[in-house]
């Protein structure tokens, strides 16, 4: 058992340290397992020194509440498909979230009479953003996992009633800081929290998700680090506010990348404005060709530049893909990928799921560096990307992604896009694209139509 | 608990967030999925707080939400841990290295 404060607090200045190693490993892609160890580590030490904190018990329940938490989170990591991380990480995010609300609810319902001013509002930011955090992260889970409809949903007056439902909420925290000690008081915030993390999300289309989850894991950290204010609990301050000031960093790159505010992001409903905007660029024809064809095209091409979006994520093509680039390679094609910040559901989607098919990162570009290449590209092969191609991003005022930076795939001398339909996409916009007349379209699912590619390119011997 | 003066912890939190925003701005583009994925393991950090709760508590209630908070946040941890690591070791090959393709 310590019981010395000093000692306490020096054994948790050793798990931030690790902490905040950890994240400095992350620098570098060669050091960044090792990192994670680091973390590990520190986490074990934190973890430990509570353990041993004097007046600890209830070990039963510690026991078991560990070990159940340990089964569900082992049988969850070691299961999750790579194209599943963007829910696995919400679903996380949520999960810390939880834990945070919970935390503090237990902390007034114990302490209600003692709290401090400061105390109080600890307790209430962390009950606040933990329940948001929680039902928001579930809510995003729930639409990236394709449980509820993906795309926005959206009701009257929308922002009034969230702002109504936030203000509410806000009454009841007010209520607490000002000394009530009814414990009805900060359920009926919780209440509310969660509801308004729910509106919150709702409105979010597929497209915007990255934003969504990195704000989602800035909230989570911001929680954590509030509840660190409500037990005076140094590790807990910095490790949440790390986590705060990463996710905020994350949220603000990813907005810039489809260059709109976050504001924007959250409360635009995007689904709402292009109903009629995006419908002026679909006159013109669209080309639809065959795997042979294009075998030929890329069997003979110089450059061929790969740009993947969440459509290979969707159909697991990443393997596949990383075969043809392969075989395009063996006959003497420069293959490159373009990665597009925003593709895919999170922040660096299209960097895990090419890693995970071994594609050596040195072949992925970063859409400043790439750009200059697609006038030498022989072909721009397209695997379900859509939004991040749009050239009406480029040049059309009335399109709503207008100012995105995008990648200039059609630059390049043939484009050729492989596409499970003509349904737009997430967002909802035509692509012009499609009708440019150096375009071909590949209809199929992405992994089929990649597998028959792969044979086209092997009968060119 | 040992109490630590608000000021002092309010210097601690701008501290933190500006290591925070220093450390993470160097952690390139094609990490950032595991970057959300650690920071969701070291936010799993709430554990402390989870323990603090359910250890100390007195009654069947608070004993009842430290219990659920234990169980979401040691899941929070453990899970954050291995996903980041299953990912990081798909990172691992050098810049270049055509002999691993083949797995």
């Amino acid at each position: 058992m310590i019981s010395d404060p000093d000692a306490l607090g020096v054994l948790y200045l050793v798990s931030i340290i690790c902490f905040v190693l950890a994240l400095r490993f992350l620098s570098s892609p060669r050091h960044a397992r090792k990192g994670n160890w680091v973390g590990g580590v520190g986490m074990i030490v934190a973890i430990a020194t509570t353990l041993l904190t004097e007046g600890i018990g209830n070990w039963a329940l510690i026991v078991v509440g560990g070990a159940i938490g340990t089964v569900v989170g082992i049988v969850r990591a070691r299961t999750v498909k790579m194209t599943a991380m963007p829910q696995m990480v919400a679903l996380f995010n949520g999960v810390g979230g939880g834990a945070a609300a919970l935390v503090a609810v237990a902390e007034f319902h114990t302490n209600a009479a003692v709290l401090g001013v400061d105390e109080s509002v600890s307790v209430v930011l962390s009950a606040l953003i933990g329940s948001i955090s929680f039902s928001g992260s579930i809510v995003a889970f729930a639409k990236l996992q394709e449980l509820i409809s993906g795309r926005p949903i959206v009701f009257r007056s929308q922002n009034i009633v969230d702002g109504l439902v936030l203000a509410a909420a806000a009454g009841c925290g007010i209520a607490v800081v000002a000394g009530a000690e009814e414990q009805w008081l900060l359920w009926l915030l919780v209440g509310l929290a969660l509801l308004f993390g729910v509106m919150f999300v709702l409105p979010i289309g597929g497209a915007d998700m990255p934003v969504v989850i990195a704000l989602l894991n800035a909230l989570t950290g911001l929680a954590a680090s509030a509840t660190g204010f409500v037990l005076d609990s140094t590790v807990l301050i910095v490790s949440g506010m790390l986590v705060g000031a990463s996710g905020t960093l994350l949220t603000l790159l990813m907005a810039r990348a489809m260059n709109r505010s976050v504001a924007n992001v959250v409360f635009g409903a995007f689904g709402q404005v292009q109903e009629g905007a995006g419908v002026a660029g679909a006159d013109g024809t669209v080309r639809a060709t065959t795997p042979d064809d294009v075998g030929v095209m890329l069997s003979f091409a110089r450059k061929v530049i790969v740009v993947p979006g969440y459509g290979m994520a969707v159909a697991q093509a990443q393997h596949d893909v990383r075969q043809l680039a392969e075989q395009l390679e063996e006959r003497g094609v420069d293959v490159t990928y373009a990665i597009h910040p925003v593709a895919g559901r999170m922040p660096g989607h299209m960097n895990v799921l090419l890693a995970e098919a071994n594609v050596p990162y040195d072949q992925l570009k970063e859409m400043d560096e790439i750009n200059p290449e697609f006038p030498q590209a022989d072909v721009a092969l397209v695997i379900g990307a859509n939004d991040v191609t749009n050239p009406a991003a480029r040049d059309d005022p009335a399109s709503p992604i207008y100012g995105m930076p995008i990648l200039d795939v059609d630059k390049a001398a043939s484009v050729v896009v492989l596409k499970r339909s003509m349904n737009p996409g997430f967002a909802g916009i035509d692509n012009r694209l499609y009708v440019d007349p150096k375009t071909q379209m590949l209809f199929g699912d992405a992994k089929e139509s990649v597998v028959k590619l792969i044979g086209a390119v092997k009968a060119n011997g | 608990m040992n109490h630590i003066p608000l000021v002092l912890e309010i210097t601690i939190l701008v501290l933190a967030a500006f290591l925070g925003f220093e450390v993470v701005s160097k952690v390139p583009t094609m990490l950032h999925t595991p970057l959300m994925s650690g920071t969701n393991f070291i936010h799993g950090i709430v554990i402390v707080g989870a323990i603090l709760v359910l250890g100390l508590a007195d009654d069947g209630f608070t004993k009842a939400v430290g219990f659920v908070a234990m169980v979401l946040a040691t899941a929070n941890v453990v899970g954050g841990w291995f996903v980041t690591d299953r990912m990081l070791e798909m990172f691992k090959q050098r810049p270049g290295d055509r002999s691993r393709r083949g797995g």
